[in-house]
């Protein structure tokens, strides 16, 4: 099947600055991507360039087989943006809102996706078939963002592009945002790319995650390989007679095999940590920004 | 299905889901009340009046004027307003990423305007029947002149104010077209005829619509001895809709590149950027 989101060596340039440069990945149909990196390396760029909202220097760029620089409105009706809403549209009514900004996407009905999105199925899948005749402006600003993601999905896109999507939610907010993501990929099949800053969130939604640093993509795999990739150190931790040991070992397995043997039945608490993403999010991202060495490059392939 | 026909079906429904909101929200609501009720005054004030070298009431005329001045107030600044504040706060963003929903934003807009436009001059003109005397309101031809002055009016305006709202960075200065107005309503002949005014003025005032909207306002609704003040002692309705129909043509043809040149502009970051400002308060 052919790839949902391709770039190839993007490049962009804000007059002698390179904010992206040579930028490549891929995803394929109904993944999850995310994007991570600090402040400033690129994410919003790249994400706002596949949207069609900026205009590149160079490279290639095709969303579901079409270049977003001269996507038409078929194309937009396909794709998805989950803008933040700050005081848009505050004196309509959320139901009103979705069924008038779902009218423009029946046009673009196929046999397959039905267009737009049922308003009221729609309210209950993002939790506001409560607040459905309140005014816009009276909701809560958890209750704004789901807003903002109904309205990113009402006409069923099959690509969906998210900047940040939970900055400035509290827990719940952002598990029940969570829950709608993971009901839009499995019903829905659709592609997600969703930049964060978030690593909980990342390892939770993706199933990749691409590490954007000094504008090139310095690491693409799940949370898992990365992790794996980046150290083969394990921290192992247990008990014997009431005192409590910390060791790293490069083989764990072989490691606990070890201990078992020497000391079995007295090991208690046994537990076993790989490097988590955030330890090798910020190995990483350190690497890169001291210049990265080749064997990055052998993560990223 | 024709897409762009539902879009535009969908923006005729939009904008008068705007209007009954603007008739709902009291700050709205008020705004063009006051506006009204502060013109009316005005006229009242000056009703026994005469225009000079009649016995006309001056108030009778500044009544007539004023529906024409509304157009432009309307049609040009609350457009022009619109746009710079949906600007910032995303709502053309929020257009810009469904399809053909520029299309549906924009007809909303014009159908919203034109209703309260044709609100302000509905109010204006029953009150002013109980209030003024001497308007010829009787025959079908006043209504006839009243009706196509008005569309042109709107084609004239509408436009341009979309395109000044386009071109403006922020509300601070769209405040600007205000003044603007202000300074030209007052050489336009909509409170004072205006051939008492040295002739440059005269001649600047016509190259503007506000002018002819006025005057056309006037010939559809004032007595046709009335025309004896005027430039050339006529209605001169041939360049009334000449010059109207040129800004309408202008302003039709500048509008779809200005707009899409802003829109093309328009991302999420350009959104989140002006939301901090205006929370650090800048």
């Amino acid at each position: 099947m052919e790839d949902a989101l391709k770039v190839r060596d993007l490049r962009m340039r804000y007059g002698k600055t390179d904010v992206l440069d040579g930028v490549s990945f891929a995803a394929r149909r109904g993944e999850v991507l995310v994007l991570l990196g600090p402040n400033g390396a690129g994410k919003t760029t790249t994400i706002e360039i596949l949207e069609g909202f900026r205009v590149r220097s160079a490279g290639e760029v095709s969303v579901l087989g079409t270049d977003p620089a001269h996507g038409g409105e078929a194309w937009r009706a396909r794709t998805g943006v989950v803008l933040q809403s700050w005081r848009d549209h505050a004196r309509w009514q959320v139901r009103e809102l979705l069924a008038h900004l779902g009218r423009y996407y029946a046009p673009y009905s196929t046999a397959g996706v039905t267009r737009p999105w049922d308003v009221d199925d729609l309210l209950g899948t993002v939790g506001l078939t409560a607040h459905a005749r309140q005014r816009v402006r009276n909701l809560s600003g958890g209750q704004r963002r789901r807003l903002d993601v109904a309205i990113g999905i009402v006409g069923r896109p099959e690509v969906l592009f998210l900047d940040e999507p939970t900055a400035g939610f509290d827990p719940e907010a952002r598990r029940d945002f969570h829950d709608v993501v993971r009901r839009l990929t499995d019903r829905e099949k659709t592609t997600i790319l969703l930049t964060t800053h978030d690593l909980d969130e990342a390892e939770r939604l993706a199933d990749r995650i691409l590490i954007l640093a000094g504008g090139t993509i310095i690491a693409d795999g799940s949370a898992d390989e990365l992790a794996r990739s980046m150290s083969g150190q394990a921290e192992v931790r247990w008990s014997r007679d009431g005192q409590r040991f910390v060791r790293a070992a490069d083989d764990a397995t072989a490691f606990v095999r070890e201990l078992f043997r020497q000391y079995g039945e007295s090991v208690e608490d046994l537990e076993v940590r790989r490097a988590s993403l955030e330890d090798t999010y910020m190995a990483l991202v350190r690497q890169a920004e001291r210049g990265a060495p080749g064997w990055l490059t052998a993560v990223a392939a | 299905m024709n897409p762009t026909l539902v879009a535009a079906r969908a923006g005729l429904s939009r904008g008068w889901i705007e209007f009954k909101q603007t008739l709902t929200t009291p700050r709205d609501l008020n705004a063009i009340l006051i506006t009204t009720g502060g013109f009316l005054t005005a006229m009242i004030w000056t009703r026994h009046t005469h225009v000079p070298g009649t016995h006309f009431s001056l108030g009778t005329t500044m009544l007539v004027s004023v529906l024409g001045l509304n157009v432009v107030v309307y049609g040009v600044v609350t457009m022009g307003d619109l746009l710079v504040v949906e600007r910032e706060d995303g709502t053309l963003l929020r257009a810009k990423a469904i399809p053909n929903g520029m299309l549906g934003y924009l007809l909303g807009k014009v159908v919203n305007i034109s209703g309260q436009i044709a609100f302000a001059v509905a109010i204006t003109l029953l009150i002013g029947a109980f209030l003024f005397t001497g308007l010829a309101i009787g025959s079908p031809g006043s209504w006839l002149t009243l009706a196509w002055v008005l569309v042109l009016g709107l084609l004239a305006t509408l436009p341009l104010g979309a395109v000044l709202g386009s071109l403006f960075p922020g509300q601070r200065s769209a405040a600007l077209m205000v003044l603007l107005l202000g300074g030209l309503a007052t050489i336009s002949g909509i409170f004072y005829p205006i051939t008492h005014l040295p002739a440059a003025l005269q001649w600047t005032a016509q190259a503007f619509p506000v002018y002819w909207l006025g005057l056309g306002m006037r010939s559809a609704l004032l007595p046709n001895a009335m025309a004896t003040v005027e430039v050339g002692h006529s209605w001169r309705h041939l360049a009334t809709f000449g010059v109207l129909s040129a800004w309408a043509v202008a302003g039709l043809v500048l509008a779809p590149a200005v707009l899409r040149r802003m829109a093309r502009r328009e991302s999420g970051s350009k959104v989140t950027a002006r939301r901090e400002k205006v929370m650090r308060g800048i």
